[in-house]
């Protein structure tokens, strides 16, 4: 018997993890993944968001600015990428200045930091890549971005240190009311018993949330195509919008942490929660869309793109909450943008509610502090070469794109929470997320995680499941043949 | 602690390996090959297939073959390497900061830098394919590691996408391991592979070569489970309507070569838009004096026979220049080389008449493919080279060879370029 089962162990679910491990309560993440941040919280823009475009007075404004707030300090204690880069909004014509004005005065109104009106001139000379047809833009200095992976793990690692159960490709099938709280099955009808449960279950929300209440809500995954280009200096040094239309905050240029650029996302609504496919004309209209903020950008260089799906619930508005109707059932649904920037917030309001509830003791253990992935080159050369008498792998270089050593993957594989698949090495270390995007190290990397988890290197996958990157050995299917 | 060398080669594969020896036949001993991989020969190591060396040793070599007589006479000369080794940066003073888990972290003085370190595969990404990202997905060369390197068969039902020469051996590869390869899919309307290539790897074993095609979805979550092919118009716009599902668990890649140039850039090095290689002079010598460059990180070769000729000759121009302790013979009046009319690029684009040899090659590809055209050489107005070819295509390097006798007897010569004219 759980106190606590979080279902998903996306960055809303981990940040509440990690708040709740903060109390004497036996927690348990169920995650339908093989990992941590699989799913909306891997595939989104990497942005702290300022705050100015969230309703005013709504939970979404609140949480936004907390966790802007929030996010430096979470930053240190848990050691992920975090830079205050500041954001531009761009305004293209007059006739849209009233526009840009309403939002400057709604990001007052939410008392946003230091927030400006930029003319051209002051603009060109921020940023002096943008469009000449820019004739105007807001200026938030407090918006900057973040590692979405980084992050995510970061407060799985913390709450995992903290005592808390992670279940992984654990898919939540039914969930019952039971006397004492709620009995949750899965796909293999394994039994889950636990006195409250956090829903966090990002775009599935609404179908774990329509379980147990009559209070019908509706989440429609939004999907946002994005393309990843290469490291480059001299693009934008800032997040740079465009004025946001009915259905978000529209194709962002940034700089991403690791000195990538970023472009997207698109905003389109499908019926199916799961696909995460990229369409042609998707990805046009972000290279159309990146190219009307800075038509200098050098698509050739884009390296990989991507979507994801928002958890847009019908009222676009943050529902952080018990449900009205079915108790210790407690909401963290319709987190899409800026769900990332809240989480730290929204974990700690999560944490609050269900505290209220359970009235739980502090744990005396906790430990606030998480140390990262060592990155050797953070290190000086001295300290470098210190590290690799030590341990040698570390100057075993196996992405030459990132410069990633054996070591850091080596460690990915054995943390506490460690990855298990490529892209759980990679998301942890960067390992093939550069521009031959792994044309080179995905041999090497195979080789490691089959030795390091001491199985095949037919049993390695890209993502947990039936995602086997090679199917068999040399030769041998020809010897199936003659059989 | 910093040690110092006379010439530095970044990267042990065909072009560094004929650079070392070159250098040290002309005179340098104190010549250091630095290696990424486990062992010298590059990517030669997993071209199991034959067809190398036919220009260089008149024969049909393997490629761990021809890249041997390369390895055995680095042997034989004593030419210093270091396996295992990764540049992590070189400073535009030729000091050169490397890593291996034997001399851990270290940085090297040169007199002289060849930069020898090849080029990698366009991957997925750069190619803007839409679609699902599931397992499956291999750029050619990493399939061609996979099944003759480390003996793992990547997928049993393949289409590949590009019909580069790494696509069409792999095409071939993939057979005689026991998987089908369905087709083969180019999206423009000529093959950018060799002419023997398709044939031998393709028509030999009834593969499909669909021209004018490129894969506009990737289906599948967790493994490739197909991809749909369709007809490009004239711009390589998909055709609505020639849409054509293919069932399958492996996607190849092989749509092109990208010069391997990050360290060049963060040195200051000047690419070429076209190359995506240094800018080089007759020396073969970058903007930055004493830096060379050879083989596919200056530009992509179809034959490795050139790559070999051409790192000789960045070998002789390093070991003359280190000789020389860095001053050039007066090179004089530097002429460019211009491309036009069908010719993409040239290497070199700029030369010394002074310090060029007697003949010196230019090599060059179309941007397109011309049947019973001529290629033309012109100093200044004059038309000095014209020779006949019954096809020119851009999956094929072509070369002119210039006179220096020629090009000293015109006066006040300013540039020279080269073109495709046709009849």
């Amino acid at each position: 018997m759980y106190d606590v089962v979080i279902i998903g162990a996306g960055v809303t679910g981990c940040a509440s993890a990690r708040e709740l491990s903060r109390y004497k309560l036996n927690i348990c993440v169920v995650e339908k993944e093989e990992d941590v941040c699989c799913v909306t919280s891997k595939a989104n823009s990497g942005i702290v968001h300022s705050g100015i475009d969230c309703r005013p007075g709504s939970l979404m404004a609140e949480m936004n600015l907390l966790g802007n707030r929030l996010m430096e300090p979470f930053s240190r204690e848990l050691d992920f990428e975090f830079k205050r880069i500041g954001s531009l909004i761009l305004c293209f014509s007059e006739k849209d200045l009233h526009k840009l004005n309403d939002l400057y005065q709604q990001g007052i109104e939410n008392k946003v930091p230091d927030i400006r009106i930029l003319d051209k001139t002051e603009l060109r000379a921020m940023e002096p890549n943008i469009s000449d047809q820019a004739i105007a833009a807001i200026y938030a200095p407090s918006s900057g971005i973040v590692c979405p992976f980084g992050m995510n793990i970061a407060m799985a690692e913390n709450a995992a240190e903290n005592g808390v159960e992670f279940r992984f490709d654990t898919k939540i099938k039914n969930i019952f009311r039971t006397k004492s709280g709620y009995r949750l099955t899965d796909e293999n009808d394994t039994v889950i018993e636990t006195r409250c449960i956090v829903n966090a279950a990002g775009v599935y929300a609404d179908k774990f949330h329509n379980m147990v209440s009559s209070h019908k809500i509706h989440i429609v995954p939004r999907r946002g195509e994005y393309c990843l280009l290469d490291k480059m200096e001299s693009a934008v040094s800032r997040t740079i919008f465009q004025l946001p239309d009915e259905y978000g905050k529209g194709v962002l240029v940034t700089p991403t942490v690791h000195g990538n650029i970023l472009t997207g996302p698109t905003a389109d609504d499908y019926e199916d929660k799961d696909a995460v496919n990229t369409t042609a004309d998707g990805l046009e209209k972000v290279n159309m869309s990146a190219l009307k903020s800075v038509p200098s950008l050098p698509l050739r260089k884009v390296i990989t793109s991507f979507s994801g799906n928002r958890a847009h619930e019908d009222g676009h508005e943050f529902i952080i909450k018990e449900a009205e109707d079915a108790p210790c059932f407690v909401d963290a649904a319709g987190i899409e943008s800026p769900g990332l920037t809240s989480a730290p917030a929204i974990g700690i309001r999560v944490s609050e509610i269900i505290s209220g509830l359970l009235k739980p003791d502090i744990n005396p253990d906790f430990k606030n502090t998480r140390k990262g992935i060592l990155n050797p080159k953070k290190l000086s050369k001295d300290e470098y070469a210190a590290l690799i008498r030590e341990k040698p792998e570390y100057g075993n270089i196996i992405c030459r794109c990132e410069m990633i050593s054996e070591g850091e993957i080596i460690d990915a594989l054995t943390r506490i929470l460690p990855a298990k698949s490529m892209d759980g090495v990679k998301r942890r270390t960067r390992a093939g997320m550069g521009r031959c995007q792994a044309g080179f190290c995905t041999p090497r990397t195979i080789e490691v995680i089959a030795r390091e988890r001491q199985i095949s290197q037919l049993a390695v996958t890209k993502s947990g499941g039936c995602s086997n990157m090679v199917c068999g050995y040399s030769k041998e299917s020809i010897q199936e043949d003659k059989k | 602690m910093i040690s110092s060398v006379d010439i530095v080669i970044i990267g042990g594969g065909p072009a560094g390996l004929a650079a070392a020896i070159s250098a040290k036949k002309n005179g340098i001993e104190d010549v250091l090959i630095l290696e990424r991989d486990h062992q010298l020969g590059g990517i030669l190591n997993q071209c199991i297939h034959n067809g190398f060396g036919l220009h260089t040793f008149k024969e049909e070599l393997t490629g761990p073959e021809y890249a041997q007589r390369f390895i055995d006479q680095t042997e034989e000369l004593g030419i210093a390497y270091k396996l295992d080794t990764m540049v992590m940066d070189i400073s535009s003073s030729k000091t050169v900061t490397a890593m291996n888990t034997v001399d851990r972290l270290f940085e090297i003085k040169a007199k002289a830098v060849i930069l020898a370190m090849g080029c990698r595969e366009r991957p997925r990404g750069a190619l803007n394919i839409p679609g699902c990202r599931p397992a499956g997905i291999y750029s050619a060369g990493t399939a061609q590691r996979l099944i003759n390197i480390e003996g793992i068969l990547p997928g049993r039902e393949v289409v590949i996408l590009g019909s580069g020469d790494i696509g069409l051996i792999m095409a071939r590869r993939m057979t005689l391991e026991g998987a089908k390869v369905k087709v083969v899919a180019e999206l423009m309307s000529y093959s950018g592979g060799l002419k023997r290539n398709i044939v031998q790897c393709l028509d030999d074993f009834g593969i499909p070569l669909k021209l004018s095609h490129t894969v506009v979805d990737i289906r599948g979550r967790e493994r490739l489970e197909s991809v749909v092919l369709a007809e490009v118009d004239s711009h390589g716009k998909p055709v609505a309507g020639t849409e054509e599902e293919y069932q399958c668990d492996t996607l190849l890649l092989s749509c092109g070569l990208i010069p391997e140039n990050e360290l060049s850039l963060a040195m200051g090095i000047k690419t070429g838009s076209v190359t995506n290689g240094p800018v080089v002079n007759e020396c073969l010598e970058t903007n930055i004096e004493g830096v060379f460059a050879c083989g596919n990180v200056l530009h992509v070769h179809d034959l490795v026979d050139f790559v070999s000729e051409e790192a000789a000759l960045a070998g002789k121009y390093a070991a003359e220049y280190v000789k020389s302790d860095g001053n050039h013979t007066d090179a004089g009046k530097e002429i460019l080389i211009l491309h036009e009319n069908g010719v993409r690029y040239t290497v070199p684009e700029k030369i010394h008449i002074n310090r060029m040899p007697d003949e010196l090659t230019v090599r060059f590809r179309v941007g397109a493919v011309y049947k019973n055209c001529y290629i033309s050489v012109y100093a200044g107005q004059k038309r000095i080279l014209h020779k006949k070819k019954q096809i020119a295509a851009p999956g094929e390097m072509e070369e002119v060879r210039l006179s220096k006798k020629t090009l000293e007897e015109i006066s006040e010569l300013e540039q020279i370029t080269v073109k495709v004219e046709e009849t």
